[in-house]
């Protein structure tokens, strides 16, 4: 009987990503364009990518893209919860505007940021450059793109690390904080013997999903650059759309799309465990 | 002997939550600002004061992304896609944390893992398949994947919600002689539906926000979300930055209003379901 219960949600699963899922992993190992009959090609397709030099750059620009998100929003995070948790005042005040930016739409983000920021005519820059501070539009700029797009992605992102520190931080007993000020701990001792050991489960926690999350950024960079200038902020996410919706070569595309789940598989294997571990006690 | 912190760490630390809060606020701020400005003004000076506000900078942006008809489907989209998670998720959530049947653990990591598969794993399939089907420009088909995608999230929010339900208030209606699906509806459902609002509320911000998806299954212009009205707006028939920020605002204005309102729901919600677990 209760065996029916979960039929709903596993039949809608199954048919939107189950399925799909595996068909992709059979496609990578096909020739396709969308329409006609696929044919099988082995291992075509990999080679294909392991020859293009964008595939490599933007297999790379995962990497740079991984690396920035698991040290700059989860240093201002635990910074800023820290200081929420010293000054308790305000800071519910405070806890809402950081998450703000989480509740956006990507879409609206990305062109507040293209247009009245980073644009040398009707933004920020614009003015910078009038006062005699000539700073480039970083999404024009190939060594900057990458990192103008992920500014605009941790300046939408931090704050939900934030709150979530915070809550964490709320449920460090009391009288270990206490007991550290009667010391006279200073804030980083506070912070190195205390409060960091206190929410380790936390921060690994968050580590994993940003390790799994990254792999899965699309919107800022589709939407701002299209992976440009020169392939310079593509990202394996939008490499794989633009040959499976640009070239119709749904082939490369799966195989591409293989690729970064192959990386979120390593996180997801981590998360799952945690969470199950915690799920049976 | 004090407990309260010194007036320096104090004030070091308002210092920095405040740069922090800035750096949040600048932003929305040119956004709202802008809004008010003609294309003009803002090519002048995006800081600048509006002279005379310029209202029809909101009758243009509603016209030129047919929000008329674009709201009414970002609404059909989220309203569709919050009761399809909401109903099939609590069944299998309370399912999997009672652990009704033998194979729980199964489903829940399968369920786990499908949360953090890229879309790019499914899509392309899916969207060929859609395009056989005739789905594609269709709003409830995207709601259906919306479904598939945020239902996993909902299923381990909605858990954690039915394992804090004391196994007491079960049995004693089954003593009573309830019988399985009473037990469901009548006992469980009433006492997680604070719950289910939260999940309603996520799964009502997720599927209003969303990008991806849409932009890719929803190509007629009279079939878009807000958003993606929003996003062809801006990319491709118009270069008026007031009028593309009043389209931005009139689509964030309720969202945020509702955030603000509900704060509490929307922090613990997303915490919890990617915290607990």
């Amino acid at each position: 009987m209760h065996r029916l219960y979960i039929v709903p949600t596993m039949i809608i699963n199954v048919v939107i990503v189950l399925v799909p899922a595996l068909l992709t992993a059979a496609l990578a190992f096909c020739n396709w364009d969308g329409i006609s009959a696929p044919t099988f090609a082995g291992l075509d397709n990999f080679r294909a990518l392991a020859a293009d030099r964008v595939f490599w750059s933007a297999l790379g620009n995962n990497m740079v893209w991984t690396l920035v998100f698991l040290t700059v929003p989860i240093l201002m995070g635990l910074a800023a919860a820290s200081m929420l948790l010293i000054v308790r005042r305000g800071s519910n005040f405070f806890q809402i505007v950081y998450f703000l930016p989480v509740v956006i739409a990507t879409a609206i983000t990305a062109r507040v940021w293209q247009g009245m920021i980073y644009s040398p005519v009707t933004g920020i820059f614009g003015i910078l450059k009038k006062y005699g501070m000539p700073i480039p539009n970083p999404l024009t700029q190939p060594p900057l793109a990458l990192f103008g797009v992920a500014t605009v992605d941790l300046w939408h992102w931090w704050g939900f690390l934030c709150v979530i520190f915070f809550a964490a931080l709320r449920q460090v007993p009391q009288e270990q904080i206490e007991a550290a000020r009667l010391e006279g701990a200073t804030y980083f001792q506070m912070m190195r013997y205390v409060l960091l050991p206190g929410i380790r489960p936390t921060i690994t926690l968050m580590m994993i999903m940003t390790v799994i999350w990254s792999f899965l950024a699309f919107d800022f960079v589709y939407i701002m650059t299209q992976g440009g200038p020169a392939f310079s902020s593509e990202l394996l996410s939008t490499l794989a759309y633009r040959k499976a919706f640009y070239d119709l070569n749904v082939g490369q595309a799966a195989a591409a799309a293989l690729v970064i789940s192959l990386f979120g598989l390593v996180g997801t294997f981590f998360y799952v465990r945690i969470q199950t571990r915690e799920g049976e006690q | 002997m004090s407990l309260v912190e010194s007036r320096l760490t104090l004030t070091v630390s308002y210092v920095l939550l405040g740069l922090f809060a800035f750096i949040a606020l600048f932003p929305i701020a040119l956004l709202v600002l802008n809004s008010l400005k003609p294309a003009a003004e803002i090519v002048q000076n995006p800081l600048g004061l509006p002279g005379p506000i310029r209202w029809q900078n909101f009758v243009n942006a509603w016209n030129h992304a047919k929000f008329s008809k674009t709201f009414v489907n970002s609404l059909v989209v989220s309203g569709t896609t919050i009761v399809l998670v909401c109903s099939t998720s609590s069944l299998t959530a309370y399912v999997l944390a009672r652990k009704k049947i033998k194979s729980w653990k199964i489903f829940t990591f399968y369920l786990l893992a499908t949360t953090t598969a890229p879309i790019q794993l499914y899509i392309f399939p899916l969207y060929f398949g859609f395009a056989k089907l005739g789905l594609i420009n269709n709003i409830f088909g995207v709601a259906l994947i919306y479904t598939a995608l945020y239902s996993p999230f909902a299923v381990m929010l909605l858990r954690t919600y039915f394992i804090a339900v004391p196994k007491e208030l079960e049995e004693a209606a089954i003593v009573d002689g309830a019988t399985s699906w009473q037990v469901f509806w009548r006992v469980m459902l009433p006492i997680v539906s604070p719950g289910i609002l939260t999940v309603a509320l996520i799964i009502g911000l997720n599927s209003w926000n969303e990008f991806l998806i849409a932009t890719t299954f929803l190509q007629k212009q009279e079939n878009v979300t807000a958003v993606i009205a929003f996003y062809l707006l801006s990319g491709q028939y118009s270069s008026d930055w007031g009028e593309i920020m009043a389209a931005a605002l009139i689509i964030v204005v309720p969202v945020v209003l509702l955030f603000v309102f509900m704060q509490k729901r929307f922090i613990e919600g997303m915490a919890g379901g990617s915290v607990k677990g």
